[in-house]
């Protein structure tokens, strides 16, 4: 990570005479998730001989690359002191859609592919639009709404059956490699360097930092809120469109249901990367360490037998657990004067 | 009660943060009855010290001794419990509550307690009288969030009264009063006084300190300077020991030659708010918007910077009408708004000096939208020294900053706008005497260079020192306008309670 005046992401230079309490507090949080990812890794391997092989990192990995993508989307919208609770639903109905249209509708594999993120970026936009033009009190209500619609429309448009079997351009973000390194890899990789390089180097991404960290100071000061909102809940939308496609190609088939709970997950992997609630405060670079804490978690979990409700357990814990440490966090910032 | 009637005797009270002190040994006696004025600079040490009477921060070293009782350190309910109440800078109130119900907020009357049936005749009934000693015309029933930012610090006031404190800390409470409401405190803080209780009065405004302290704490670079009588010394006394240095001149206006007209505002209106606003802004020139709180100053600069939408009316720029719709509109045309709440309008605070310095139109600093962050802090590196913000460096979260510092960097945003037309609200309020001759002498800078500025003050003096033409407002209407030469606290006062000027 760059020390670039305008990537301090709510960390503090270290030189820093005044605040210093706080840049170091920043600095002992981060490598904080760091080391839990590597002790939760030790631990595991101790645990279970089956974790530290090729096959099981291979399947972490695979299913972290789509909890990773939705991860984008969620972090843009915390950032925003806001949340996205449609991810999951969004995910599931725009794969729905990617499945009829290529089922259906005979549309070939691209303009099939084109629905799916037309569709996770329409939705996503209609959050936007109902958190600012519509003016709900708070994306909780629009998402956990939208949650609800498109999840529903899902089931309804397919009856609640899923489809499956499709051509292999559909597949290949999912299912091929580019010698061993997975495809859907290397487009995770691609999407988390844009996006850094999109938040810390283009005004649009400042102005998404200066949204969460003050609406009204933004709009005094030019910055189209609305737009930048609408924008953010739209990338969001896309995002989960596009975890949706990798995951239809995982497991060559749609179905409704798919991506239930995604947004607990998300929301887990971006609030133990740092990002705060409050908003304004978090970097994507630690999102990913967050999403593969959290896969990590999971895979341990099953690999020790581990009742899945225990599972769903433990996830809701460390929800509350890096909430409470953000809490503590921020109360630091604020009293370094 | 303690000999001498000393109720506080603060004695080598000392903090340090890491890397800095924030207080040094500092030693203060406040006797029951007086009213204990506390000077410095912003960062002098008065914030940290009221923190530890508290108990917000803990002392390192340093004994704090109340009615008799040595402490090491308080916590904020022994605090309250030994009678220290205070009165923040920031409110600390809930809008959607009633004003009685403010007042009792953690300390009701109940009917019966035991079932917690709240008593809210009697509280309605002893709000009222509560509020009639403050002078103050408003409705025990109403919603805390209807009345103005300044009736609000009233009822903090009245909060503090009920709570029977023995010793008042009050950080700045006239900073977002207006004239006639500050004499209003001062009313009531001689009724305290009467009643033997101490009240330590944190202000910058040294009139209001001079006019109704007994004693005077100076305090600089963390420590207690002196402490003495008021009637032995004079304001000007404390301006020297607060900046080791004397400042000669409080308002250092220095006229520049007007022309063109460059803003033109005709019959703005906004329903209830704001009725038939017409004025006009040369290049050149410093307008000043006196008035009371709630005469509709900030609300004109919010309708025309776009903050507020208005109803009906006409706004010329540099000649050239302009329909504003929204901020980034008012800022296209070349005009600044720095709000008078920074905190909440003007910065983000968990971002860096050179992201604030930089945010409006942040995509000029950069080629084919990808920005240069070299030129970022660059360019605010540049205007920041220009400014002589104090700061580590370009960095620093804002939040971490000084009052004084703090404004430095909204007018350095605005500064790097381009804006031709500068509208400050309340510039110098909750700054210290020193970066306050700095706004001013910066005001002067933009003039000379051709800017227009308005102002907009709630201190008298100072939109008499500092404008060459004054508008006077009251109840959203304009009612009075008076060149430098002409104006007199009188005429301003007379104007602003409503009294058109003959013309």
């Amino acid at each position: 990570m760059s020390n670039d005046v305008l990537t301090n992401n709510g960390k503090l230079p270290a030189e820093k005479a005044v605040g210093k309490s706080a840049a170091m507090t920043e600095k002992l949080y981060q490598l904080g998730v760091l080391l839990s990812l590597l002790l939760l890794c030790a631990v595991m391997t101790a645990l279970s001989p089956r974790f530290l092989t090729m096959d099981n990192l291979m399947n972490v990995a695979s299913q972290a690359a789509v909890s990773a993508i939705v991860s984008i989307g969620m972090f843009l919208a915390i950032l925003t002191a806001g949340i996205d609770l449609s991810v999951g639903s969004v995910l599931a109905l725009s794969a729905m859609m990617m499945g009829i249209a290529s089922d259906r509708w005979g549309l070939g594999p691209y303009a099939s592919m084109l629905v799916c993120l037309g569709s996770g970026a329409l939705l996503g936009l209609v959050n936007g639009l109902l958190l600012t033009k519509l003016r709900l009190p708070h994306p909780f209500i629009s998402t956990l709404g939208m949650q609800k619609m498109a999840r529903g429309i899902a089931l309804f448009v397919t009856a609640a059956a899923p489809i499956s079997m499709f051509p292999d351009e559909i597949q290949y973000l999912g299912n091929n490699s580019i010698g061993q390194v997975p495809v859907s890899f290397i487009l995770v990789a691609i999407l988390y360097v844009g996006m850094y390089f999109f938040l810390t180097r283009t005004s649009t991404g400042r102005y998404i930092y200066a949204v969460g960290g003050n609406k009204e100071a933004a709009r005094l000061s030019g910055i189209k809120v609305n737009s930048i909102l609408n924008l953010v809940y739209t990338i969001s939308g896309l995002t989960a469109a596009l975890a949706g496609l990798v995951l239809a190609g995982r497991v060559n088939a749609v179905y409704p249901l798919a991506g239930l709970d995604y947004e607990t997950d998300a929301i887990a992997a971006v609030i133990v990367g740092g990002a705060s609630f409050f908003g304004g405060v978090g970097s994507i670079a630690n999102t990913i360490i967050g999403v593969l804490l959290i896969a990590v978690l999971r895979n341990g979990l099953n690999l020790l037998n581990v009742d899945s409700a225990f599972q769903t357990f433990a996830i809701g814990a460390v929800i509350v657990v890096a909430v409470a440490v953000d809490v503590l966090r921020q109360n630091v910032m604020k009293s370094g004067r | 009660m303690v000999a001498d009637g000393i109720l506080l005797k603060v004695k080598g009270l000392t903090k340090k943060f890491p890397g800095v002190i924030a207080l040094d040994g500092v030693d203060i006696e406040a006797r029951a009855g007086e009213i204990h004025g506390i000077c410095g600079e912003n960062g002098a040490g008065q914030s940290t010290l009221i923190k530890m009477l508290t108990g917000a921060h803990t002392p390192d070293s340093g004994t704090i001794e109340f009615d008799g009782v040595t402490y090491t350190s308080l916590d904020p309910r022994r605090a309250m419990g030994i009678g220290i109440g205070c009165i923040y800078q920031e409110l600390n109130l809930i809008p959607h509550l009633t004003v009685a119900e403010n007042i009792f907020l953690g300390r009701e009357m109940y009917l019966a307690e035991s079932l917690n049936i709240l008593d809210r005749g009697q509280m309605n009934a002893k709000a009222a009288e509560l509020l009639a000693d403050l002078g103050l015309a408003v409705s025990p029933t109403a919603r805390l969030g209807t009345l103005g930012v300044g009736h609000q610090q009233m009822i903090e006031i009245c909060r503090a009264v009920w709570s029977n404190a023995k010793l008042i800390i009050m950080d700045e409470p006239t900073s977002s009063l207006s004239e006639k409401e500050a004499h209003d405190l001062f009313r009531v803080m001689a009724q305290m006084k009467a009643r033997g209780v101490a009240i330590l009065f944190i202000s910058h405004r040294l009139d209001e300190v001079r006019d109704n302290c007994d004693t005077v704490t100076v305090m600089r670079d963390g420590r207690s300077i002196e402490s003495f009588a008021m009637k032995e010394r004079s304001v000007a006394d404390i301006i020297q020991l607060m900046v080791g240095r004397s400042i000669q001149n409080k308002y250092p206006k220095e006229p520049a030659p007007h022309g063109d007209v460059i803003l033109s505002v005709r019959n703005l209106n906004r329903k209830g708010v704001l009725h038939d606003i017409s004025f006009d802004l040369r290049a050149g020139e410093v307008l000043g918007f006196a008035g009371l709180v709630g005469a509709g100053r900030t609300e004109t600069a919010r309708a025309i910077t776009g903050a507020d939408p208005y109803d009906s009316g006409a706004i010329e720029v540099f000649g050239k009408p302009v329909k504003i719709r929204q901020p980034l509109d008012s800022i296209d045309a070349g005009i600044a708004f720095l709000t008078e709440n920074r905190k909440e309008q003007g910065l983000i605070l968990i971002q860096s000096v050179a992201f604030n310095a930089t945010i409006v139109k942040m995509h000029k600093y950069g080629k084919a939208g990808w920005l240069s962050l070299g030129r970022i802090k660059e360019t605010a590196r540049k205007v920041c020294a220009e400014m002589r913000l104090k700061t580590s460096g370009m960095d620093m979260l804002v939040g971490k900053l000084s009052g004084g510092n703090q404004q430095k960097v909204v007018i350095a945003k605005w500064l790097l706008s381009n804006a031709k037309i500068f509208i400050f609200d309340e510039p110098t309020r909750g700054i210290d005497v020193g970066a306050k001759v700095e706004v001013y002498k910066l005001i002067n800078q933009l003039v000379a260079n051709g800017a227009g500025v308005i102002i907009i003050c709630s201190e008298m003096e100072e939109v008499m020192g500092m404008a060459d033409r004054i508008l006077v407002m009251h109840e959203g209407e304009i009612t009075g306008e008076m060149t430098q030469g002409e104006a007199t606290q009188e005429k301003i006062m007379y104007a602003a309670s409503g009294f058109k000027q003959a013309s």
